[in-house]
């Protein structure tokens, strides 16, 4: 099932501290994603885990500990920062498009900005991955005359051409109405299936079950268990975990 | 109420035709059509044209209200002595405008330079942006264009004319407004553009080039616009230091026909008229802008 290559992890979390005035939001977390794996974070609200993946591209900055990311840490280096950050796709809850830019702009934008390709260049690559994400048509419309659905599968198209070693998902799905989730799952499970490095933040179950190398169950800033989904779902080790199972798939 | 206000005016407009031998006539025409000119550029607008009744209304009030009080000649466009004296007055125009624009763009220039600061994270870059703002806006418009036109040349050893020093106070004075309006648009834009912006690894630069401003211009548009308007009313200020705007030209009739209440109810004309083509730009530049990006 997997193609990890365990021996040069692409992220590396170690010790990891992160506050909110006196809140601790993470205590001592470490984690290594290795090359290829797909990782899917759980928790419920409050546990670390939207702040856990921001500290992987520095969205936040950490307090205590070290994220190192392709063997680079990241600290005050702005310009090692920004090198990294290329590499390192995110797609947000919101979407976060750009509203005064059509789709193909919204794409071309980091290629054009941050990789330096030409505008002929950027544009194939858009329309590639535009095509991915199967909605190649709608290159020259505004994000708000799209769907919540057919927006997220932009974001993922823009970070794609980026074309990162990483992508980041931060709750992708939990803006969405019920009936467009399944349209962008099924985008990311394509992307797991091309080998990509994924980290994912969701509440979607079904996706971890289906897709995830492994899955890290978060509560109160700490990693309370990290295993396989298989044995997560049937065989929880933790007395936490078996609780929020329970709740979760009570309905 | 509107039709009472009409109906007397009418009447009254009538009473005293004669007796201004036709010219008032003649000039609640002109000015009529000048503001149904001013006008037909906002005719797909869907908003009420409330402010054409009413300006029409005011002139027609303005040109016949007072009765034996007023000499029209002096600016009737129907006799030589009052075309020339319109023309005169006219002449102002080109000053007026070319002194708000320059100072507006300037302005804008040094607003923005001056709000980047106040959004740092850094205390120096904030602070400098706090006293700039505090400082330049407490000193008056007319201190500040008598200060630059008599005392700036003392100071820096060169002479400005009167053009230049109206720019450089109208622009000091109106940046640190600017100011505060770009720092108001920008911190409007959501958290998460900037964070979209970072991850795709955008620098400051292309960050505020691509993302921030494009948006923070659009929302502030209106507030840019209330700037232009009050630039252009407040560059009559600048007719005391000898600059030929719209105002120093009308000084200029009143102290040769000694007729102020005519000369400067026409100057009024002068400036609403101006305003309201500057408003109708403005909104039409607005309805480009959001039409665009179809929200």
């Amino acid at each position: 099932m997997t193609n990890v290559d365990a021996s040069s992890p692409v992220i590396q979390l170690r010790n990891l501290s992160k506050f909110y005035g006196t809140f601790q939001a993470l205590t001592d977390v470490s984690l290594d994603v290795a090359s290829g794996e797909r990782m899917v974070i759980c928790g419920p609200s409050g546990s670390g885990k939207s702040t856990l993946i921001r500290c992987v591209n520095q969205l936040e900055s950490h307090d205590a500990g070290q994220v190192i990311v392709n063997s680079v840490e990241l600290g005050n280096d702005r310009r090692a920062l920004r090198a990294v950050r290329t590499n390192v796709g995110m797609v947000f809850q919101q979407f976060n498009l750009f509203p005064h830019l059509t789709v193909l702009d919204n794409l071309t934008l980091g290629p054009m900005r941050s990789r330096k390709l030409s505008k002929e260049v950027a544009t194939t690559l858009a329309q590639r991955y535009l095509e991915r994400v199967r909605i190649p048509e709608q290159a020259d419309k505004y994000p708000s005359q799209l769907s919540g659905g057919q927006q997220q599968r932009v974001a993922i198209a823009r970070s794609l051409c980026m074309e990162p070693d990483v992508m980041l998902f931060d709750e992708p799905t939990s803006a969405l109405d019920p009936e467009m989730i399944s349209e962008v799952l099924e985008v990311m499970v394509e992307l797991a299936d091309t080998g990509m490095t994924m980290m994912v933040v969701t509440h979607e179950m079904g996706f971890a079950r289906k897709v995830a190398d492994t899955l890290v169950f978060m509560d109160e800033g700490k990693i309370v268990e990290q295993s396989s989904p298989a044995d997560f779902f049937s065989n929880p080790k933790t007395e936490r975990g078996r609780l929020f199972l329970e709740q979760i798939l009570q309905h | 109420m509107i039709g009472l206000t009409m109906k007397t005016s009418m009447r009254s407009f009538c009473r005293h035709v004669a007796g201004c031998r036709g010219s008032a006539q003649v000039d609640a025409q002109a000015s009529a059509q000048i503001c149904a000119r001013a006008g037909s550029s906002q005719r797909r607008s869907t908003q009420p044209r409330w402010w054409m009744t009413l300006s029409v209304l005011l002139a027609s009030v303005f040109l016949t209200g007072c009765g034996d009080k007023l000499q029209w000649y002096v600016v009737s466009p129907s006799t030589p002595a009052g075309q020339a004296n319109l023309k005169f007055m006219m002449g102002g125009l080109k000053y007026t405008l070319l002194l708000s624009v320059t100072a507006i763009v300037i302005s804008v220039f040094i607003g923005l330079l001056v709000a980047l600061p106040g959004l740092s994270k850094n205390i120096f870059a904030r602070g400098f942006n706090r006293v700039y703002v505090a400082l330049v806006r407490a000193v008056p418009l007319l201190v500040l264009i008598l200060w630059v036109y008599y005392g700036l040349p003392i100071m820096m050893g060169v002479a400005i004319n009167a053009f230049w020093a109206g720019v450089i106070a109208l622009a000091l004075s109106d940046s640190a407004f600017e100011a505060e309006i770009f720092r108001a648009g920008i911190q409007s834009i959501d958290r998460g553009q900037l964070e979209a912006s970072d991850s795709l690894g955008l620098g400051y630069i292309d960050r505020m080039r691509y993302v921030v401003l494009p948006q923070a211009i659009r929302r502030v548009l209106p507030p840019l616009g209330n700037q232009l308007i009050y630039m252009l009313k407040m560059s009559s200020l600048v007719s005391i230091i000898g600059m030929e705007d719209l105002t120093r030209r009308a000084n200029e009739v009143v102290t040769a026909e000694y007729r102020p209440l005519e000369t400067y109810t026409v100057l009024m004309l002068e400036y609403l008229v101006l305003i309201l083509v500057v408003t109708a730009g403005v909104r039409w530049l607005e309805r480009r802008l959001t039409t665009r990006d179809a929200r």
